[in-house]
């Protein structure tokens, strides 16, 4: 589903990605795990193309991510969900899932609002779809993000840190969204601080460091046997 | 000193007559410099050079010239260059409404780069395009914030337009002007002038804070 070479990413003199291959499996459900400043969201934007990559190749579904792809279409198999949300605030929650099918997949007023209704109760707020977003929690937010990115049936859904603004007692509803997501069989790249989530969720964990990938490996080995010394400091420091 | 309140009197409706043109040119002004200000101020920030640089040397044109010469450029030296004179008040409106485009551009360009940019990130990744993430989420975003400069610089242009009175057109600084001519009631004439901009400019600036009022208290934003 999603094929990384050689990708390097620098920020003027800042060099934050150094060479990431990477593959993701359909159906397959990876966290990244490492250190604030290591890159792991860098990797993940660029698999959208938020972020441009300075040097390798990045595909999703086949399809090569650079200036010469039709960048729009391409992203609307790919959801993202991102740390703060991102709601647009001048709209009804409803709206919010209701406007890029309408806008990008042609999709009519009545199906798009029945789309918004059945993602609404999917992840627990049928009752919210007149809300506007700052009426709402942070985990509701985020609930709601979700399904704005569902609402354009993804192939792949980005996560990027979905739950560090939130506070702690809102983290679990988010996650549980989030695994019901994935026991449905959705492709998921998770960049997460929650360390529990990542070895219960993911089939793999990638930690990522100063821009490389050090160690990846089914979770219950990257957790318990860490082979190399830098997972083993930040493991330590996190668990 | 002598105040003769029967001039004030009987120019009122004369005078009234002009600040209903003052108005219209003023409101017309700002309607195309709200649309030529939209333009210039999202060329602003376009990722397109060659535009970026255009919309900067307009904005820095306009602001950095006086309007009365703006004035005097679309009256007087742009029918030498065309060989076409120009109606007072086409050159009115267009130098009223290019003038105001430049400070409304950059009215604009602050209102969208004030807004998060998380926002345009969210727009794109769902899949829609630069443009169409401007038109449904910055802007529409954008415009509650630029109400209140908007306002401002409504006023400000309806008390500049005073300055076409130079080329002849009878808004209400030429009424007065004339009926002084006829009359030499300068002091009851430039008192009742100042309290009907006054009026107005009063008038515009309540308008604008109920505005404000009205769309924060709609969206909580």
């Amino acid at each position: 589903m999603i094929d990384i070479e050689g990708l390097y990413k620098s920020f003027g003199k800042v060099h934050v990605l150094k060479g990431i291959d990477l593959h993701v499996d359909d159906r397959e459900v990876v966290a990244i795990i490492g250190p604030s400043g290591s890159g792991k969201s860098t990797l993940l934007r660029c698999m959208n193309y938020l972020e441009q990559p300075t040097k390798g190749t990045v595909s999703v579904d086949g399809i090569k991510l650079d200036s010469t792809a039709n960048i729009n279409k391409v992203r609307t198999e790919i959801g993202m969900v991102f740390q703060r949300f991102n709601l647009f605030p001048h709209m009804t929650v409803q709206k919010n899932i209701m406007l890029a099918p309408m806008k990008v997949r042609g999709m009519d007023k009545v199906e798009a609002a029945e789309t918004a209704e059945k993602l609404l109760h999917c992840v627990g707020l049928a009752d919210k779809a007149e809300a506007y977003p700052q009426q709402l929690s942070g985990g509701q937010q985020q609930r709601v993000a979700i399904a704005r990115a569902l609402a354009m049936h993804p192939k792949v859904m980005l996560f990027d840190e979905p739950t560090s603004a939130l506070d702690p007692e809102m983290v679990g509803e988010v996650l549980d969204v989030m695994r019901s997501l994935a026991d449905s069989g959705m492709t998921m790249v998770i960049v997460t601080h929650e360390m529990g989530f990542a070895r219960e969720v993911s089939d793999r964990v990638l930690f990522v460091d100063d821009g490389r990938i050090i160690e990846q490996g089914k979770p219950a080995d990257v957790f318990e046997h860490p082979q190399e010394e830098r997972t083993r400091a930040f493991l330590s420091k996190v668990l | 000193m002598d105040f003769n309140f029967d001039l004030v009197v009987n120019s009122f409706p004369l005078l009234l007559l002009g600040a209903g043109v003052t108005i219209k040119i003023t409101a017309i002004s700002v309607m195309l410099g709200v649309i030529i200000g939209m333009f210039m101020g999202i060329s602003r920030i376009c990722n397109v050079k060659i535009i970026r640089i255009i919309a900067a040397v307009y904005v820095d044109f306009i602001r950095g010239t006086p309007l009365l010469i703006q004035i005097f450029l679309v009256y007087f030296a742009l029918p030498i260059i065309s060989g076409q004179r120009i109606d007072p008040y086409i050159a009115a409106i267009s130098a009223c409404g290019i003038n105001s485009g430049a400070y409304v551009a950059e009215i604009f360009r602050a209102g969208i780069q004030a807004i998060d940019v998380g926002q345009m990130e969210a727009g794109r990744s769902l899949g829609m395009s630069w443009a169409q993430t401007m038109r449904y989420i910055i802007i529409p975003q954008a415009f509650k914030q630029v109400i209140p400069p908007l306002g401002n610089e409504f006023i400000a242009l309806l008390k500049d337009s005073s300055l076409v009175s130079v080329i002849g057109f009878e808004e209400l600084t030429r009424r007065g002007q004339l009926i002084i001519a006829q009359t030499y009631g300068s002091l009851e004439i430039w008192t009742s002038v100042a309290i009907i901009y006054l009026a107005m400019t009063l008038t515009i600036s309540r308008f604008v804070a109920y505005l404000e009022r009205r769309f924060r208290t709609d969206d909580r934003h």
